[in-house]
């Protein structure tokens, strides 16, 4: 017994953390080299960065069925964390590759960029493994902390002002929240370990609608909720990403939201299993509530950016279905439609990236017309982006929300499954539109159109893939998806 | 051959894989080889007419499994696909109309040719696996996966208002699937926990043989109804058939109405009605109803119209109604009548779409009143649209008598009897409105000059048209042919169906009823 102790105290165990730590270090390394360089000099860096996330992949992979605990239980490098890592690290690559060219068009070819969005992946990557609330707080703060600066990357606009510095006040408002949380937990069950506190709660029955619980498990909901762009908490969502640079926003929709999402689901299902009625009716509601007001908002949206935004609100709206089910496949579904939703949303932004014309960014629905025709394949791409993001077969969006819809199923809520799929329906409305300004009208003019870098390309190629692949051939990762899952 | 049936569904997806790699410019090289791709796969599904099996089994022929999704305890897909007498004559009329289709786009499709066959290719696919498709999420894959060349089809290639009728189209059809995908999900784990084996996946099969509450059943066949019924499609939720008739490219409107139609009519013959026998039972009389409704006002519109091609959308939706009466007669005259006027209906209207297609190809206009009297101009071209206008009121003779008047006979042999005598009816009206319409276009005093200078049909439009001719006569003359491999399968869909039926209706039966069954087991 005395052994045990001694064990968990001396336990650093680097193996844990070595991902993020690679990453870190990649990061740090990146911006030493970039002392020494002349400004507006890129290239470098986008090489280095994608070296540093195929490492970590291939270190992360390593935790893969042979699952690593660490430095007294606080981190976790399970089989959950690693799918999130994959989901973050294919995020963050795919962003990568589709910045270079952009920065270099909108005047801002600094290499400080490449640095920030490893560390905001670290950060993400300590969320999803962390089984500590410290952990999760320090992660959230990391990923937070260079979001904020990306949003507001391009300080010469205004727009890019506004979302950056819009961002970080509501967003540090929201970190306060979630502190404020874990404090009252802590006040409750004495531990911030989540293990720990499910194991309590779960012994003391009568803490469980004691208030200072209750208003606990609200104030981390609101934390996470603002995060992952939940409603009623998602109003910074349509500024943020319509003024953030396109690459960033990109990012903003997969990877943080999905960092969110994995802590989240790790809090809830370690900390609060025994409060389940409690927290899976709070979160129907506002399931709900998100993808309504997502989908009917973006359907008055002539901004494909913005269009974009609200849609990413009601997709998080779909993810919550998820973990409303709170059962095994509702988990898993969850994993499985973040990794679907990285491939099909950042493909439809390095479309938009492309799209521009005349250099300067082309986004709005006029702007489209006879896109399709002017440019095939990125039409052809844009189109099979939109109806994955509709969720139609045989696409990543489609088996993604079976999964999700199928977990709730399992778990009876008929009514919410079917509220899903009238959004669904509701959504069809707003991305169809895109395609009849692509395939439907001739253009007015007769533009410039930005040229097509290896780069971008490859981005789109890769989200083709993902999202074909996962809806047509959909076995193997899911049942990764499975064992990843709780 | 064992996989003949994956042969003949994914063929044209490789023929698409060719098309792409052909010069965008070759505008007759794109057509030819998309004739030939379609010719070949109806010549890969040839061997399916020829097969004796289906005149003395109904089981599944040419069966595939695969192992396709399968996640632990979660949920279990598979590839799994067979024709059986339901399904056979609809696959051959898929691949049957689909060179006819390609062969009509020779000089009407000059925008764009390749994605136009591309998309028919992509669309040729997902209409022969929803029919073959023995597992239901894989039919709602390939269910989906028809709407999006549709929905480009119309919506690039159509008329003024395409943009309209194509999102309409696509957003009907759509809402209703969803619905039904809610419903698919539901059956498949009331299936898992009735103890159903897990490897079957979500095998019809296996959900023909549930024993689902009458209240379940209620909502889960509403859920699948709506969703057939927006695509055959059935009053009231018709609307968007005569949008997309009329704004569709002739190849649309002829796919449209001959095959993607019959989905609808497939979908409550081999899903709603069998797996829940019980709600069919206490909806027939509604969508009697609706079928009757359907057949008069259909025909009631399109007697109104001064479109032709309007005039064919809407006879489409009174047609349909005599497969639905037929269909929810549930006795084997009625539903071999209504899986007949399937067919008649797919080579009368598709026939019709294309003479449709000829007429504004030379006059670009589809007005009733734009002609008259151009049966002097066009001989063979008026003989053509006769037969066919026969065909389609239901001459004897032609293939639309048998269809309707086993129907009519099914129907009055069932509790339907008061609706069969009503939808004769419609009989007379449709005869009224064709053959309107066919004097005003044809017979009378050529008083137009425009149409004086009309050529007749050419060779290659004679040639599209042979096929289906010879098909009018055949079905009129010698039906049996057809009946003789698809009764089987019908008649043992019917056993199924009332013997459920009965054991229900027992049940609910009073108490005494009930303990004879006891006593008797």
């Amino acid at each position: 017994m005395e052994n045990l102790v001694q064990i968990a105290l001396q336990n650093v165990n680097l193996a844990a953390i070595m991902p993020s730590l690679v990453l870190v270090c990649f990061g740090m390394g990146l911006l030493l080299i970039n002392v020494f360089l002349p400004r507006g000099t890129t290239r470098h860096a986008v090489w280095i960065s994608l070296v540093g996330i195929v490492v970590t992949g291939w270190i992360s992979l390593q935790g893969w069925g042979n699952p690593q605990y660490g430095f007294s239980d606080a981190v976790a490098l399970d089989n959950f964390a690693t799918f999130f890592n994959m989901i973050f690290l294919i995020g963050a690559a795919m962003t990568i590759l589709m910045s270079d060219d952009y920065l270099r068009r909108e005047g801002y070819p600094v290499s400080e960029y490449y640095p920030l969005i490893l560390f905001t992946t670290a950060g993400a990557m300590w969320m999803a493994s962390g089984t500590d609330m410290m952990t999760i707080f320090l992660g959230l703060e990391v990923m937070s902390v260079s979001l904020y600066v990306l949003a507001g990357f391009f300080r010469g606009q205004l727009a890019s002002n506004e979302a950056g510095l819009k961002y970080f006040l509501l967003g540090a408002f929201s970190t306060g929240f979630l502190l404020y949380g874990i404090a009252l937990i802590y006040g409750v069950t004495g531990s911030t370990r989540l293990t720990e506190i499910g194991v309590y709660l779960n012994t003391h029955a009568s803490l469980l609608d004691n208030p200072m619980t209750l208003a606990g498990l609200a104030l981390l909901s609101v934390g996470f909720l603002f995060k992952i762009g939940a409603a009623p908490f998602h109003m910074w969502i349509p500024d943020v990403y319509q003024g953030a640079p396109t690459p960033i926003t990109a990012f903003m929709s997969a990877v943080p939201k999905a960092a969110a999402f994995a802590a989240f689901l790790r809090i809830m299902e370690y900390c609060f299993f025994s409060m389940k009625p409690e927290w899976t009716a709070m979160l129907w509601v506002l399931a709900v509530l998100t993808m309504t007001i997502g989908n009917i908002i973006a359907i008055s949206q002539t901004n494909i950016k913005r269009m974009l935004a609200y849609s990413s609100i009601s997709h998080a709206g779909y993810a919550l279905v998820g973990m409303v089910a709170a059962n095994e496949i509702g988990y898993s579904g969850v994993l499985f439609y973040m990794l679907a939703y990285t491939f099909m949303n950042i493909g439809a932004f390095a479309v938009l990236v492309l799209a521009g014309k005349q250099g300067e960014e082309n986004l709005t629905l006029d702007g489209f017309a006879g896109f399709g025709y002017k440019r095939p394949f990125l039409g052809v791409a844009m189109t099979i982006f939109l109806f994955s993001l509709m969720g139609l077969p045989p696409t990543a969006g489609f088996t993604g929300k079976f999964y999700i819809f199928a977990g709730a199923i399992n778990a009876g809520y008929i009514w919410l499954v079917i509220l899903g799929v009238l959004n669904s329906a509701v959504s069809l409305y707003y991305y169809l539109r895109v395609m009849v300004y692509m395939y439907f009208r001739t253009p007015t003019e007769d533009y410039a159109w930005v040229s097509m870098p290896a780069s971008v390309l490859v981005t789109i190629i890769l989200g083709i893939i993902g999202s074909l692949y996962l809806g047509i051939l959909p076995n193997s990762v899911m049942a990764m998806a499975k064992m990843a899952g709780f | 051959m064992s996989n003949l049936l994956s042969l003949m569904t994914f063929f044209p997806l490789v023929g698409l894989v060719v098309l792409l790699f052909l010069p965008r410019e070759s505008d007759r090289l794109l057509k030819t080889v998309t004739l030939v791709i379609t010719l070949i796969t109806f010549l890969i599904s040839l061997p399916l007419a020829f097969n004796d099996a289906f005149r003395t089994s109904a089981q599944m022929q040419y069966v595939e499994f695969l192992e396709w999704i399968s996640i632990g305890d979660f949920f279990r897909m598979n590839y799994y696909v067979g024709v059986d007498g339901i399904s056979l004559w609809l696959v051959l009329l898929t691949t049957f109309i689909m060179p006819i289709t390609v062969l009509s786009t020779w000089n009407a499709v000059e925008k764009n040719t390749k994605g136009f066959m591309a998309l028919l290719l992509l669309l040729e696919t997902g209409m022969l696996g929803a029919f073959i498709s023995l597992d239901i999420f894989l039919f709602y894959i390939f269910w989906e996966l028809m709407l999006i060349p549709m929905y480009f089809l119309i919506g690039i290639w159509g008329g003024k208002n395409r943009i309209y009728a194509a999102v309409k189209f696509f957003i009907f059809t759509a809402v209703g699937s969803l619905l039904m995908l809610v419903a698919i999900i539901y059956v498949y784990y009331y299936a898992v926990k009735a103890g159903m084996p897990f490897e079957s996946g979500f095998s019809v099969a296996h959900f023909y043989q549930l024993d689902l509450p009458a209240h379940l059943q209620t909502w889960l066949f509403l859920a699948f109804a709506f969703s057939f019924a927006i695509k055959v499609p059935m009053f009231p939720v018709h609307t968007w058939l005569p949008d997309a008739h009329t704004e569709a490219p002739t190849a649309g409107s002829v796919i449209l109405a001959a095959i993607l139609l019959k989905m609808g009519t497939y979908g409550y013959v081999r899903f709603a009605i069998p797996l829940f026998p019980v709600a069919t039972m206490e909806f027939t009389p509604l969508f009697a109803v609706l079928a009757v409704i359907g057949i008069i006002y259909g025909a009631l519109v399109a007697m109104m119209q001064d479109d032709v091609k309007k005039l064919v959308a809407y006879s489409s939706v009174s047609h349909l109604g005599f497969v639905m009466l037929g269909v929810f007669a549930m006795n084997l005259q009625g539903l071999s009548g209504g899986m007949l006027q399937m067919i008649n209906h797919g080579i009368s209207t598709g026939a019709l779409f294309l003479i449709v297609g000829f007429l504004y190809e030379r006059r670009h206009t589809r007005l009733i009143a734009d002609f008259g009297g151009i049966a002097k101009q066009m001989p063979v071209f008026a003989t053509i649209f006769m037969i066919i206008t026969f065909s389609s009121v239901g001459l004897p003779g032609t293939n639309g008598f048998v269809g309707e008047f086993l129907i009519l006979l099914g129907a009055f042999e069932s509790e339907l009897r008061w609706y069969a005598v009503i939808a004769t009816s419609g009989v007379i009206l449709a005869a009224v409105y064709m053959l309107w319409m066919f004097q005003r276009v044809m017979f009378g005093k050529l008083t137009n000059p425009a149409n004086a200078e009309l050529k007749d049909l050419s060779a290659r439009e004679v040639v599209v048209m042979l096929p289906l001719l010879l098909f009018v006569f055949w079905i009129g003359f010698y039906p049996n042919t057809f009946f003789d491999k698809m009764n089987p399968s019908l008649e043992h869909l019917i056993q199924q169906v009332k013997g459920k039926q009965q054991i229900a209706m027992m049940v609910e039966a009073p108490p005494q009823a009930v303990a004879k069954i006891t006593v008797n087991e």
